[in-house]
């Protein structure tokens, strides 16, 4: 081996050290959710703690499955994040594909609103937003949970830069064939914006199923909360059960750790749309 | 439609606020937050762009699927709710049992009352962000990385470039574009910082950590101001405006091929 050679194999091991240490110190918390979670409640008061638990046990998620409101918010999360997802996809391909494709007065200055109202944090809206909402009758509803998270601007612009580079030959040749604009859409479109549906729907479904300020403020009643304002609930109830709290935790964040390696491919597309051309 | 309404909002937002601009700017606790919020805004933004830029540089020599796991690895606290994760950091931060002290401890320092300490608490809060974060601009940094043609690095090289003036040379000139996206939007998101707060800390001890996005929440929903809470919301609009403006012109500028 030559020296030069031997000094690059160093340098590649101390940035595998340097990577791994960064990693590690992001993945241990998640670690230590699971861990805590699969401990009888009595060893997580103990010090020092059990980093590598001896006698697991499942106690701590029956315990949380003993509260009826547990499957409740599970549904409600379920629901409001399969909504979201499915009229997200649905009105973004549609105003995307408008934005991209179709000539309409000011749709130039429309796409622009889209793209400057997606630098409004989402803080800034919450108040006005909930007195509409609240205007609605629509206070401690699926709707009031639904509706606001449905028009997104991300997601019209992910489909819009997507559907720019699909050739307009083949949706000409469609209307000559005679298709209806409905029929060009689903026919056509549709499939064709798959790749990027997929982006978007992936990435709604996990931020909507994680959504906390929303959900806490909309609904009212114990019963219309989602997993993560219920998890906040029991935070605030039963402050010092650890393995129990953790448990919850786990319970919430496993499919969403499951999306993602499923999905991871999509996620680390996803995060560049926008931002790289 | 929604944008008619979206617009409507924003205007009408300006409109009540007015009256509640003077009442605001003489609030001792808003100017406490405003004051936390920039505090850990400039804590978290630049220890994860630092961060995001150390992981990038050295992942970027390795063979794809390595790429692909550290990647993986970096974005999994991202899928992991900002309810969960502050849960879980509450029991990290734990003085009696948590898993912080015992390490403290192991290594022989005093451990300490992290988030019931008014100077401890805010840095506490800053740690957990840099810790579980940053990973979304890693992944952003990695592709604008992967898009730079090799041979800008090898004549860099080939002219006896040490790393470190390839680094602040090459690579940083190159990326400035993407730094400053991801400037912009690690900025926009900590500004608002909601949840840790809400679980962690409720802004204590001694409103040594509320934060605007707190306050704005407690002021709507708990006390029925929404005027007032819409004036911080359009004071926090018009901040967020003007870093961003700040970044682009500071960053905007000279950005090179």
């Amino acid at each position: 081996m030559t020296p030069w050679k031997a000094k690059q194999k160093v340098k590649m091991v101390l940035s595998l050290a340097v990577l791994t240490l960064f990693g590690l110190l992001a993945f241990i918390p998640l670690y230590w959710m699971v861990i805590t979670a699969i401990k009888p409640a009595s060893l997580t008061l103990r010090f020092p703690p059990e980093l590598f638990p001896k006698n697991p046990t499942l106690a701590n998620f029956q315990e949380l499955f003993q509260r009826p409101l547990i499957l409740r918010w599970t549904f409600n999360s379920g629901v409001v994040a399969v909504s979201v997802t499915f009229l997200q996809l649905l009105l973004c391909t549609m105003a995307g594909y408008s934005l991209a494709k179709k000539r309409f007065p000011l749709s130039q200055l429309l796409f622009f609103v889209y793209i400057a109202s997606m630098m409004i944090p989402k803080q800034v809206t919450l108040v006005p937003l909930y007195i509409l909402v609240s205007k609605f009758g629509m206070i401690n509803t699926y709707w009031g949970l639904i509706l606001p998270s449905v028009a997104a601007p991300f997601g019209v612009f992910l489909m819009r830069q997507f559907l720019v580079t699909v050739p307009t030959e083949i949706i000409e040749a469609a209307k000559i064939d005679g298709a209806s604009e409905w029929r060009t859409f689903y026919k056509i479109i549709v499939p064709i914006s798959l790749p990027a549906m997929a982006v978007l729907g992936i990435f709604t479904f996990v931020a909507e199923w994680n959504d906390f300020l929303w959900p806490l403020i909309v609904t009212n009643t114990q019963q219309m909360k989602t997993l993560q304002a219920g998890l906040a609930l029991l935070q605030e109830e039963v402050p010092m059960q650890y393995a129990f709290l953790m448990s919850g935790a786990t319970y919430a964040a496993v499919p969403m750790i499951i999306i993602f390696f499923a999905f991871s491919k999509y996620f680390l597309k996803g995060v560049t749309v926008g931002a790289i051309k | 439609m929604y944008l008619s309404l979206f617009d409507y909002n924003v205007f009408s937002q300006r409109f009540i606020g007015f009256e509640n601009f003077a009442t605001l700017f003489s609030d001792w606790l808003f100017l406490k937050a405003l004051g936390n919020t920039f505090l850990y805004t400039f804590g978290v933004v630049p220890l994860w762009l630092g961060k995001a830029l150390i992981v990038t540089v050295l992942l970027h020599p390795f063979r794809n699927s390595i790429k692909t796991f550290y990647k993986a690895l970096f974005y999994l606290p991202h899928v992991t709710s900002s309810v969960i994760v502050s849960m879980i950091w509450l029991w990290v931060y734990n003085p009696n049992y948590g898993l912080l002290n015992y390490f403290v401890k192991s290594v022989g320092l005093a451990p300490a009352i992290w988030l019931g300490n008014k100077f401890l608490a805010m840095p506490a809060l800053i740690f957990m962000q840099f810790i579980m974060g940053g990973g979304s601009t890693i992944v952003l940094l990695s592709a604008a990385m992967a898009s730079i043609p090799d041979y800008y690095f090898e004549a860099a090289r080939l002219e006896g470039a040490s790393s470190w003036k390839v680094f602040t040379k090459v690579t940083i000139p190159l990326l400035k574009p993407t730094i400053l996206y991801a400037l912009i939007m690690g900025t926009i998101a900590n500004f608002q910082t909601f949840s840790n707060v809400y679980i962690m800390t409720r802004g204590g001890p001694e409103f040594s950590t509320i934060s605007i996005g707190y306050l704005v929440y407690t002021t709507a929903f708990r006390e029925y101001n929404l005027g007032l809470a819409s004036a911080m919301s359009m004071v926090m609009f018009g901040i967020l405006a003007l870093l961003g403006f700040l970044q682009f012109k500071w960053l905007g500028s000279n950005v090179e091929y």
